[in-house]
C-alpha cells in the first residue's frame, strides 16, 4: 500500500486496497455494497460517531461515488461535518458536497448557513474553505445570501491574497449562474479594476477572469480596465522573464495572466487614447517580435507558452481590426505555423487563418497561403485538422479563387471523411453559387457534387439546383442537357434521378430536336431508373411524365401505359396510386389548350435568405463565428448582383463595434440624465451627399444604407421582372435596447402612381446589438424618375431619433440583361430613331478611365456588354429590358471614351419616349 | 481497467445521469485518438483538451474562444503540482489521496478559472493544510492517551 500523506485515515486505504484486489467487477460489486451497508448502519444507529470517523465514512462515500456508483445517503453526516471545528474534517465536508450534490438538495440552506459562518470566521484557511465551496457549486440562492459579503472580501484592504484571490472566482461563480441576483454596488466598481493593478501576480490573475465577466455585462461601467490593462500587459511583456520569479513559466513571464489580459481586451474596440492605443500596439509588435526569437528551451511547455500568448495576441489583433500591419505580420506568423511538424500549432494556425480571412486588410494575405492549405486537406492525419483546411478554404474563397477552390474540395470530398462529407457538400454549394460567373460551371459542380457524394446531398442542396435553373433562364437547355447525360450513367444516385427527373420535365423540350434525346429517348431512359426509386422520387417522376405529356404528345400512349399500369395504378402507396390515377385522367379528358394552361413551366422562385447558409449553421452552431463566412470577401463596390437570378442572400451588415465610441452629435446628448423625462429629438436629414452616396445603388443591389452610432441600416434587393424583393436589416449598435420602432417607405406625387411599395411590418423593439429584419416588395407600375422616401424613429434611451433618406430604388433595378449579335443590335437601334427615343450627352470624366472599371460599371448597372459590336474595341455596346407591370421597354446604349480629352459620350435610345433621358441622367456623372 | 475515472471536476451542473453519459463519451473519443493528432478534439459546441502522462490522460472541455495552448500547460502545471507534492507522482497516489489531488486542484484552479500559477504558492497552501491535519491528529492521539486508549 503506498504511504497516505499524513496519514489520516487507515481505515480509507485498506477499503481501497480491497477494492484494488477485487478481480472482477463482480466482487469489486460485492465489496463496495459490504461497505455502503457498513457505512449505512454506523450511520443510523451510532448517533455518538466522532467527527474523525464521519469523515473516514464520508470519505469512503466519496470515493465510492468516484468509482461511478451512485450515493444516495450520507449527505446529512457531510453536512454536519461542516460545523466541526476540525479544520480536516471541515474539508471533507466541503468536498463532498462539492463533487456529490447537486442543486437541488433539501440541505441548501443548512449548508448556507455553515457557509456563512465560516465567511465570517477569523481564520482565513476557514473562509477559503467556504468561498471555494461557493467557487464550486453557487448557485442563485447563494448569490441572494453572500451578495455582500463575498465582495466585500474582495476589496476589503484586511484581506489576505489568497482569500482575495477566491473570492475574486467565488464572485465569477455567482456572476455566471445568476447574474441578476448578483448585485455588485457601483461604488466597488473601481476598486475592482484595480484590482489588475495589484501587487500580487496572483491576485491580478484571478481577478482579470472575473472582471472579463462583469465587463461582457456592463462594458461602459467597467471601461477603466482598458488602461490599466494595457499598462499591466506592457509592463508583462517589456520585462525580462527573470523579473517575475515563480510567475515566470518556463522562460515565458507570467502567461496565463497574459492571456487573461489579452482576452479582456476584446471585449472593447481599440483604445480611443493615442497614447494608450499606441502602448497597445507595441505590445503586440513586441509579441510577435518574441516569436521570431529562438527558443529559450527546447521543451514544449517553453515554446507552447510563448504562443498560447502569441495567438491570444493574434485574437486581439483580429478583433481590432483595423491595424493592417499588425494583421499582415499576424498572417504571415500564422503561415509559418502551416508548416511546423507540431500537429496542434497547423491546427490552430488554420483556425486562426480563418478569421484572418474575414478582414479586408488580411484577407489577401491569407490567399497567399491556398496552396499550402490545400496540401493540407490532403496530406493532414488527423480529421480535425482536414476540416479546419476545409473551413479555411471556404473563408478564403472569392471570386478570384474560386474556380480553383471549388475544384479542389470537390476532389477532396470524394476521399473526405464521412463526418465531414455533408459540411463540406453544402460549402461547395454555397461557394460555386456564390460565386458562380457563368452558371453553366455552378451546373456543372453541382452535378458533379450529387455524383461524388450523393448520400450526403441534403435536400435543400439539391432544391436549390432546380431553384437555380428554374430563375435562370439562359441555362436551362443546358441544364437539360447536363441533366440528360447524367441519368445514363449506370448507377446513378437517386438525388440524381430527382434533379434531372424535375429539370427534364420542365425543360426537357429544350434539348428533344437533339437525336440523341428525343422524347422518348429521354422517356426511356427516366424509366429505366423509375424501379430502382423510392416512392417520393417516383411521385417526382410520375409528375415529369405528366409534363411530358403536354411537352411531347407523341409518347402520349406510352405515358398513359404506365400510369395505368398496376404497380402505379393499383400501388400500394396512396400516392403513387393517386398521382397515377388523375394524371391518367388529366391526359385523357384534356384537349392540348387546357393541359397547356395546367403544366405551364414553373415561375421563377422568390428570393428568400438561402436554405443553404441556414443549413450551414445549423451544423456548426458555434465553431464559425457569426459575420465571418457571410463577409470573407470585403464587398468591392464593382461585384454588385445582375439581380436577375437567385443569389445567396447574405445578411447584409455584421455590426461593427469598432466604430461605436466615434463619437458624433447624436451622441453626444445621451447624458442627459433619464429622470428629466423630456424627449430630445433628433433628426438626420438627407443632405446632397446622401443623395449622392444613395447613387452608389445603382451598380449594387446590397451595401449599407445608413449608418449612425445607433443604429445601422442594410438594404439587399433582387429583381424578378418587373418586382424587387426588399430586405432591410436594422441593426441596433447600442447596449441599449430600441422602442417604438417604425419605418415607413412611401412614394410622392407622381411617384405614387409608378410604384406599388408593399413593406411586411417591422419589430417594435430591437434589443441591444441585435438585428431586426424587414422584407418587403416594390412593382414597378411605369417607368419613373424620382426616389421613394424612408422614414425611421424610434426611442433610444428616451429620446426620439428620427432618419429620413432617400430609398435608392432607381429604374435601372428593373432592367434585365438582353444578349444580341451585332446585326440585330443594329436592326433594333435603327428602328429607335425618332428624336424623343434618343439621348445624347458629353461629359467629362470623373474617374481614372480604365475600360475594365467601364465595363463592371456597366454590368452591374443591370443592362449587358456586348463584344465585338462596335468596330472600335475601346467603346461599349449593350442593351436591357426594363421590365414594368404595364410594359417592356427595351433600350440600347453606346459608351464612347475619348482619353485624349478625357471625356464621354454617351448615347441612350429606348423604345418609350423620355426613358432614355433618364437613363442619361442617372450615369452621366458616374464615369 | 482502461478508461476509468479517477478525477472529475464540473463547473456547470448536470445530473448524475448526464455526467455519466458525457464521461463516457469524451473518454471513448480520446481513447481513440492516434498519436500523431491534435492534443485538440471537438465535442458538441466545446473543444476537449487532452493529454496523456504515462497511463493517465488528462482533459479539459474549454469553451471556442478559450486558449487551448494554455490549456495543454494548465494540465502540464497540475501535474507538476502532483508531482512535487507527491514527489515523482503515480496513478496510486492519486487513487490512494484523491481528496489531497482535489484539495490541490481547488487552490491551483477555482470555477474553472486559474486562480494561482506559482507553483510555491500553491504548495505552501497545501502543506499548510497538511501542518494543520497533523496538529489535529496529535491533539486526537493524545485524547485517546489521555483515556488510557492509544
Amino acid at each position: 500500500m503506498p504511504t497516505m500523506r499524513g496519514d489520516a485515515m487507515r481505515g480509507l486505504a485498506v477499503f481501497i486496497s480491497d477494492i484494488r484486489n477485487c478481480k472482477s467487477r463482480e466482487a469489486e460489486l460485492r465489496r463496495i455494497n459490504k461497505e455502503l451497508t457498513n457505512i449505512r448502519q454506523r450511520f443510523r444507529a451510532d448517533k455518538t460517531l466522532d467527527g474523525y470517523q464521519k469523515k473516514k465514512y464520508v470519505c469512503k462515500l466519496l470515493f465510492i461515488f468516484l468509482l461511478g456508483h451512485d450515493i444516495d445517503f450520507g449527505y446529512m453526516e457531510a453536512v454536519n461535518l461542516l460545523s466541526s471545528n476540525k479544520y480536516t474534517e471541515k474539508q471533507i465536508g466541503y468536498l463532498f458536497i462539492s463533487v456529490i450534490m447537486n442543486s437541488s438538495t433539501e440541505m441548501k440552506q443548512l449548508i448556507i448557513q455553515n457557509i456563512r459562518n465560516d465567511l465570517q470566521s477569523r481564520n482565513p484557511i476557514f473562509i477559503n474553505l467556504a468561498l471555494q465551496c461557493v467557487a464550486n457549486i453557487g448557485d442563485r440562492e447563494m448569490a441572494v445570501a453572500f451578495t455582500n459579503d463575498i465582495p466585500r472580501l474582495l476589496i476589503s484592504g484586511d484581506t489576505i491574497d489568497a482569500v482575495k484571490q477566491s473570492a475574486a472566482l467565488c464572485l465569477l461563480r455567482l456572476h455566471r449562474t445568476s447574474p441578476d441576483s448578483l448585485q455588485l454596488n457601483t461604488e466597488w466598481t473601481a476598486r475592482i479594476i484595480h484590482l489588475l493593478n495589484d501587487q500580487h501576480l496572483g491576485v491580478a490573475t484571478a481577478a482579470v477572469s472575473l472582471i472579463d465577466a462583469l465587463v461582457k455585462r456592463n462594458p461602459d461601467e467597467y471601461k477603466g480596465c482598458v488602461n490599466l490593462a494595457v499598462s499591466r500587459l506592457s509592463r508583462i511583456v517589456t520585462s525580462s522573464y527573470t523579473d517575475f520569479q515563480d510567475y515566470t513559466y518556463y522562460f515565458v513571464p507570467a502567461p496565463w495572466l497574459c492571456v487573461k489580459l489579452l482576452r479582456l481586451l476584446q471585449n472593447y474596440p481599440p483604445p480611443d487614447d493615442p497614447s494608450i492605443r499606441s502602448r497597445l500596439n507595441e505590445c503586440l509588435d513586441t509579441i510577435l517580435n518574441k516569436a521570431q526569437e529562438p527558443l529559450k528551451s527546447k521543451k514544449v511547455q517553453h515554446s507552447n507558452a510563448r504562443n498560447a500568448v502569441l495567438f491570444e495576441a493574434i485574437n486581439l489583433i483580429i478583433h481590432m481590426d483595423c491595424e493592417s500591419s499588425l494583421l499582415v505580420r499576424a498572417c504571415n506568423q500564422l503561415g509559418q505555423f502551416l508548416q511546423n511538424r507540431e500537429t496542434n500549432l497547423r491546427y490552430l494556425a488554420l483556425e486562426s487563418m480563418c478569421l484572418l480571412a474575414a478582414s479586408e486588410f488580411s484577407h489577401e494575405a491569407v490567399k497567399k497561403h491556398q496552396d499550402t492549405v490545400i496540401n493540407a486537406l490532403k496530406s493532414e492525419r488527423d480529421v480535425s485538422v482536414r476540416q479546419r483546411a476545409v473551413d479555411l478554404l471556404y473563408a478564403m474563397c472569392d471570386r478570384s479563387n474560386a474556380q480553383d477552390l471549388v475544384q479542389e474540395m470537390l476532389t477532396y470530398l470524394e476521399t473526405a471523411d464521412y463526418t465531414i462529407r455533408e459540411e463540406m457538400v453544402l460549402k461547395i454549394a454555397i461557394l460555386s453559387e456564390k460565386y458562380a460567373v457563368d452558371y453553366k460551371w455552378y451546373l456543372d459542380v453541382m452535378l458533379k457534387l450529387i455524383r461524388i457524394a450523393g448520400d450526403f446531398v441534403s435536400e435543400e442542396v439539391w432544391y436549390r439546383v432546380i431553384q437555380v435553373v428554374v430563375n435562370r433562364t439562359d441555362v436551362q437547355s443546358y441544364a437539360a442537357k447536363i441533366a440528360f447525360e447524367a441519368l445514363q450513367a449506370p448507377a446513378c444516385h437517386e438525388n440524381m434521378v430527382k434533379v434531372a427527373g424535375y429539370i427534364l420535365g420542365e425543360y426537357g423540350n429544350l434539348i428533344a430536336l437533339d437525336p440523341r434525346s428525343t422524347p422518348i429517348i429521354q422517356f426511356d431512359l427516366l424509366h429505366s431508373k423509375y424501379h430502382l426509386c423510392s416512392p417520393t422520387t417516383r411521385c417526382l417522376i410520375l409528375s415529369t411524365y405528366m409534363k411530358f405529356v403536354n411537352l411531347f404528345p407523341e409518347i402520349k400512349h406510352h405515358i398513359q401505359d404506365i400510369l395505368r399500369h398496376d404497380s402505379n395504378h393499383r400501388s400500394s402507396d396512396v400516392e403513387i396510386q393517386q398521382r397515377a390515377t388523375e394524371y391518367l385522367k388529366l391526359s385523357e379528358v384534356c384537349n392540348p389548350t387546357v393541359l397547356a394552361t395546367i403544366l405551364e413551366i414553373m415561375p421563377p422562385y422568390p428570393e428568400k435568405q438561402s436554405p443553404l447558409l441556414v443549413r450551414l449553421k445549423q451544423k456548426k452552431p458555434l465553431t464559425e463565428p457569426e459575420g465571418v463566412t457571410e463577409s470573407q470577401s470585403p464587398p468591392p463596390p464593382t461585384t454588385g448582383h445582375n439581380g436577375d437570378g437567385p443569389k445567396l442572400t447574405e445578411t447584409a451588415l455584421h455590426l461593427n463595434q469598432q466604430h461605436q465610441q466615434q463619437q458624433n452629435g447624436l451622441l453626444l446628448s445621451l447624458d442627459t440624465p433619464e429622470s428629466n423625462g423630456y424627449y430630445e429629438e433628433s433628426t438626420s436629414k438627407p443632405s446632397s451627399s446622401t443623395l449622392q452616396s444613395a447613387k452608389k445603388f445603382l451598380f449594387k443591389n446590397s451595401d449599407i444604407l445608413f449608418e449612425n452610432d445607433l443604429i445601422q441600416i442594410g438594404i439587399k434587393g433582387e429583381t424578378i421582372k418587373s418586382t424587387i424583393h426588399i430586405e432591410l436589416y436594422y441593426g441596433n449598435k447600442t447596449t441599449l435596447q430600441l422602442t417604438n420602432f417604425s419605418t415607413n417607405i412611401f412614394a410622392l406625387g407622381e411617384l405614387e402612381s409608378e410604384l406599388r411599395i408593399n413593406m411586411e411590418p417591422v419589430k417594435s423593439t430591437i434589443d441591444p446589438r441585435a438585428q431586426s429584419k424587414q422584407t418587403g416588395t416594390i412593382d414597378c407600375l411605369a417607368d419613373f424618375r424620382d426616389l421613394p422616401m424612408m422614414n425611421i424613429s424610434f426611442l433610444y434611451n428616451n429620446m426620439l431619433q428620427k432618419i429620413d433618406c432617400p430609398f435608392p430604388i432607381y429604374i435601372n433595378k428593373f432592367i434585365e440583361k438582353a444578349e444580341m449579335d451585332s446585326n440585330n443590335f443594329f436592326l433594333r437601334w435603327r428602328n429607335l430613331e425618332k428624336p424623343s427615343q434618343e439621348c445624347q450627352k458629353i461629359f467629362p470624366a470623373k474617374f481614372p478611365m480604365i475600360h475594365e472599371d467601364c465595363r463592371q460599371k456597366l454590368d452591374d448597372f443591370g443592362w449587358s456588354c456586348l463584344m465585338g459590336i462596335d468596330v472600335n474595341a475601346e467603346n461599349f455596346c449593350g442593351a436591357g429590358i426594363i421590365h414594368t407591370t404595364s410594359q417592356a421597354i427595351g433600350c440600347l446604349y453606346r459608351l464612347e471614351p475619348n482619353k485624349q480629352a478625357n471625356m464621354y459620350r454617351l448615347t441612350i435610345r429606348a423604345s418609350k419616349d423620355g426613358v432614355a433621358n433618364r437613363l442619361v441622367e442617372l450615369l452621366d456623372d458616374q464615369f | 481497467r482502461q478508461g476509468k475515472l479517477r478525477l472529475q471536476k464540473w463547473y456547470t451542473s448536470q445530473t448524475d445521469k448526464s455526467k455519466k453519459k458525457i464521461t463516457r463519451e469524451i473518454i471513448a473519443a480520446v481513447l481513440s485518438r492516434k498519436p500523431k493528432m491534435s492534443s485538440f478534439l471537438e465535442w458538441k459546441d466545446l473543444k476537449v483538451v487532452y493529454k496523456r502522462y504515462a497511463s493517465l490522460y488528462f482533459c479539459c472541455a474549454i469553451e471556442q474562444d478559450d486558449n487551448e495552448l494554455l490549456t495543454l500547460e494548465t494540465i502540464h502545471r497540475y501535474v507538476e503540482l502532483l508531482d512535487k507534492y507527491f514527489g515523482s507522482v503515480c496513478e496510486l497516489d492519486i487513487i490512494f489521496n484523491f481528496e489531497k489531488a482535489y484539495f490541490i486542484f481547488d487552490e491551483f484552479i477555482l470555477g474553472g478559472e486559474v486562480q494561482e500559477t506559482s507553483k510555491k504558492s500553491v504548495l505552501k497552501a497545501v502543506n499548510d493544510q497538511d501542518v494543520i491535519q497533523e496538529e489535529e491528529l496529535e491533539e486526537k492521539r493524545s485524547v485517546l492517551e489521555d483515556l488510557g486508549l492509544a
